[in-house]
């Protein structure tokens, strides 16, 4: 006897989306202001050393009652009232840190319940200050690939609980702060393709160790890496994206260090664009996005 | 760049110092101390190595770059990697 051959069965799966846009922007700082002379209170540096080394001038620090859910929370909602969404159709969250106070739960599921989102999928993303690029990469491909609508992407740090505030080389470049995008479906992308990359052999050059541990950096390993692996990156970016250089109306890298941040733009000869420079008063946030308006 | 002549290291360090940190080429020379005489400082150094890489074929790792005193103490690195 011979069985009856099975109906052919076809995995029925989502209908992809041309593009995805940033359709809502929203972004957080917290209050308390920490300039170069407080620091040069507790240990030994200046503020024109700061400047001229990392080109900081201040930044903010979150207070204790303000941990990565405070700071997101406010972020993502200002991103959500952009938006003119309602939180229910809100369908993924991700959140991008890599200073959380506590590895679990995952801290997007909360965020989301406080910005009254039922139940959405819900997860935080580590890669350190790349997160926000690779959570907004990621959204954009889940939008597109039709498993989500609308994603709530948020990038939040809180540097200084990881900081020894006695240590001049980490002390005077970390901070803390939230952004937040909300990423949708366009016919029109507004989110180009991604180079995504990573330098797993420097594993140790930027590091807390353990659990017991404050950041260490090596400043000028990552000085002379950051400067010479990130521009070919960038220009193969708009090589994929079919844009030129000098097309470019901005430049907005992760703001790690003004002196990285001009070296990265001279080396991407991006000549008409202008180039970000909110480190200047919010210091290296990591993961976190920033609203930033070009002076010009 | 192979087996670059002393003044074809000093002309090309020379353009990269312009580019990097604006000083005139005229400025560059053999006996020039960078951070007494030029004004570079450490990090300002790691970009110019890393120039100086791509223009001579080179590497200048930091460990090297921290020997490096004078425009003379470079073109002496390049001539004997390259030689």
């Amino acid at each position: 006897m011979t069985a009856e051959p099975r109906p052919a069965v076809r995995l029925r799966i989502p209908e992809a989306t041309a593009g995805a846009r940033i359709l809502a922007f929203g972004d957080y700082q917290p209050a308390r202001v920490v300039t170069n002379d407080d620091l040069a209170r507790n240990v030994d540096t200046s503020d024109a050393w700061i400047r001229s080394r990392v080109g900081i001038a201040e930044r903010r620090i979150a207070g204790d009652d303000e941990g990565i859910v405070e700071l997101a929370v406010h972020a993502g909602g200002k991103a959500i009232a952009g938006s003119g969404l309602a939180p229910s159709e809100i369908d993924l969250v991700i959140l991008a840190t890599c200073s959380a106070e506590s590895p679990m739960p995952a801290h997007a599921g909360i965020v989301a319940h406080r910005l009254g989102i039922d139940a959405p999928g819900a997860f935080d993303l580590n890669a350190a200050c790349a997160g926000f690029c690779y959570a907004l990469a990621t959204a954009s491909a889940a939008v597109r690939g039709g498993s989500a609508r609308n994603v709530l992407v948020i990038g939040s740090e809180k540097m200084s609980q990881w900081i020894d505030w006695t240590d001049r080389s980490t002390s005077i470049i970390f901070a803390d702060g939230a952004g937040a995008a909300v990423v949708t479906g366009a016919d029109e992308p507004g989110i180009g393709p991604v180079v995504w990359g990573s330098a797993g052999d420097q594993f140790d050059k930027i590091i807390i160790p353990d659990r017991h541990s404050f950041i260490q950096q090596e400043g000028q390993a990552v000085f002379r890496w950051a400067t010479t692996a990130i521009a070919p990156v960038a220009l193969e970016a708009c090589e994929r994206a079919g844009i030129a250089p000098a097309d470019l109306a901005a430049v907005v890298p992760h703001q790690a260090n003004l002196r990285i941040i001009e070296a990265i733009a001279r080396r991407v000869k991006a000549v008409n664009a202008v180039v970000a420079d909110d480190i200047v008063h919010s210091g290296n946030t990591s993961g976190r996005p920033f609203r930033w308006r070009s002076p010009a | 760049m192979a087996d670059a002549t002393e003044q074809e290291i000093l002309d090309g360090l020379a353009e990269i110092i312009d580019e990097i940190v604006g000083i005139d080429k005229s400025q560059v020379t053999p006996e020039k101390n960078f951070i007494d005489d030029l004004d570079i400082d450490s990090l300002s150094m790691v970009e110019i190595a890393v120039a100086a890489q791509d223009k001579f074929g080179v590497e200048i790792p930091d460990d090297e770059l921290r020997n490096l005193k004078t425009v003379k103490d470079v073109i002496n690195f390049v001539q004997n990697l390259q030689a």
